[in-house]
């Protein structure tokens, strides 16, 4: 029969659908068309000879089924079941007729309406299960188009996922980098504002030794001439003791004595200003402790004037003291404290100086210091303590009144002031000490620090 | 012979007293003490002519040694009291001025008092 073939090759179409277009495997291609080409053959067999027909349509038959069970055995070809549920009815039916006309044709001419009528609904069912198939198809191709659709935006949004990712990462990297390098920033700046605090101490300390020297030489003075004159007064001494001038041995033994007396105080004195020059030098311990703060003052004040004496020979000022003895010892960072003091006075001498070499006429350059203790009312423990430095100098002009402590502000000539003696001393004095630094001033007139420090 | 003594450090009266004790006994010396230049002026101002030699410091509060000087040679001409400068800073600057301002010395500090003694002696 010719239907064999033509069955095989309209199978064949719905395999072929069951593979999208770009990827049919390698042997699924070789079997479609060989399959293709085999049911070509059968048909133009079928048409050219007319004799021994038999063995072709056996031959049909065998290729047909092994066709269909191949796609009902195969799971790439699910889909192409429900086509193959329309194809077996009349494949079997033509089946089954030619092996019951082999076996008996006298059997199958008997029933020979009935297996046409079974034929004819075969080919009906066959027909209404292509519909419904097509249909089938149809809407599973639709389906499969939704999907492929859905999975090629799933795969853009993939691929703008894995951009913004990039994106992000990159932008990660580059703030990171920016981050370290404010951080790198930050801390070379930390490292530049300790140097600049530690030369600053140190150009202070520079002001200092010149005075310092000076300031060492005069008790050290005292002490080999009262340690000489000591020596001759005990020669003498003895030699009195020697004629029994008891009197006389017993004056010249109240004179050494004084004379020792003096020799202690002026050691003493050298003394102290060495150890306030390595506390100068020395890191603030931060450590609070009871301090002398008239002393302090009278010490940092002849520093200062000696100090710029040494450097400018014909600098000269008076200097006026007001200390209030009821102060006795305050808590207080001696180093620190003693920086402001001396950064108060030096700028005070400058100011002065200053003036002086404009000035022409009379002017008696002054810088004072004074301490004063103010009780605070209704407070018996509490007290506040006030250290002036006063000048009479040029006064400071109102435009840069609230600069001056400003870090780095400084009207000195370049390479004559760091612009930190204020600001460290305001920080100084707020922050370590939680007091006031207060300037009062009037143009042409002088200026007036204020250091107050509660008690 | 009177001499002033011109020094802010108090002590100096003492040691110029000690040093000097021998003379002071015998009478062959007179110190008088002035702690600042103001001072010695004034005191200059009512003891005309008496002081013959005047031994200043020059680093000072205020006045300083050098205008001291600068006006006692001014003021006084008949007969110029002697004058020595006394300085902790031995400087070529300090000496310099000194000279020009008219002083007869110049010392420097620590001072050595058995050459001081021997200057006297030349002065006296």
């Amino acid at each position: 029969m010719i239907l064999q073939p033509v069955l095989a090759l309209l199978i064949l179409r719905y395999y072929r659908k069951c593979f999208k277009k770009e990827d049919i495997p390698r042997n699924w291609k070789n079997i479609y068309w060989g399959s293709t080409a085999f049911a070509i053959l059968l048909f133009l067999l079928f048409m050219m000879i007319r004799e021994s027909r038999t063995i072709v349509s056996w031959l049909g038959h065998i290729f047909l089924l092994a066709l269909i069970y191949k796609g009902y055995n195969s799971p790439k070809l699910k889909n192409a079941r429900s086509a193959l549920n329309a194809f077996l009815p009349v494949t079997l039916i033509y089946f089954i007729i030619d092996i019951i006309t082999a076996i008996d044709k006298s059997f199958y001419k008997t029933w020979e309406n009935y297996f046409d009528v079974a034929g004819i609904f075969a080919f009906i069912w066959m027909i209404a299960m292509l519909i419904i198939s097509n249909k089938q198809m149809k809407a599973i191709e639709k389906e499969r188009l939704k999907t492929e659709e859905a999975e090629r935006v799933n795969k853009i949004t993939q691929e703008l996922k894995a951009g913004l990712e990039i994106q992000v990462s990159e932008r990660t990297a580059e703030l990171t980098a920016q981050k370290e390098a404010l951080e790198q920033t930050l801390s070379e700046l930390k490292a530049t504002q300790a140097q600049l605090i530690q030369s600053e101490k140190m150009a202070s300390l520079g002001e200092l030794t010149a005075g310092i020297a000076h300031e060492i030489q005069n008790p050290l003075n005292f002490v080999n001439n009262f340690s000489e004159i000591n020596t001759e007064l005990i020669s003498e001494m003895k030699a009195a003791l020697d004629a029994g001038n008891i009197n006389e041995a017993i004056t010249l033994a109240m004179d050494i004595d004084d004379n020792e007396k003096k020799i202690i105080y002026h050691g003493k004195r050298a003394d102290a200003i060495v150890k306030g020059m390595l506390q100068h030098s020395r890191s603030s311990s931060g450590v609070k402790e009871p301090t002398n703060i008239n002393a302090l003052c009278d010490e940092y004040l002849r520093l200062a004037y000696h100090g710029l004496r040494a450097k400018d020979k014909n600098f000269n000022a008076t200097m006026k003291t007001d200390f209030d003895n009821s102060i006795g010892n305050i808590k207080i960072i001696p180093q620190d404290i003693g920086r402001v003091v001396l950064n108060l006075l030096t700028n005070a001498f400058y100011a002065v100086d200053e003036k002086k070499k404009n000035t022409k006429g009379s002017y008696e350059p002054t810088v004072s210091i004074s301490t004063k203790r103010i009780p605070i009312p209704g407070k018996i423990n509490e007290a506040k303590v006030e250290i002036t430095v006063t000048d009479n100098g040029n006064g400071i002009p109102n435009e840069i009144k609230n600069k001056i402590f400003q870090p780095f502000f400084t009207t000195k000539p370049t390479g004559q002031g760091t612009g930190l003696g204020l600001s460290m001393s305001y920080d100084i004095i707020t922050k370590g000490h939680g007091g006031q630094l207060k300037v009062e001033s009037k143009e042409g007139e002088g200026s007036q620090f204020i250091i107050i420090l509660k008690i | 012979m009177k001499i002033l003594v011109v020094d802010d450090e108090h002590d100096v009266k003492t040691l110029f007293e000690q040093r000097f004790r021998k003379e002071i006994k015998s009478g062959e010396i007179d110190f008088v003490f002035a702690y600042s230049g103001e001072e010695a002026l004034s005191y200059l101002a009512i003891h005309k002519h008496e002081a013959v030699l005047i031994l200043s410091d020059i680093n000072m509060p205020g006045m300083s040694g050098l205008e001291l000087l600068r006006q006692i040679k001014q003021k006084y001409h008949e007969p110029p009291p002697v004058v020595m400068m006394i300085t902790a800073y031995g400087d070529a600057e300090n000496y310099k001025t000194a000279k020009e301002l008219g002083a007869d010395d110049f010392l420097t500090k620590p001072v050595d008092f058995i050459a001081l003694k021997e200057k006297l002696k030349i002065t006296n």
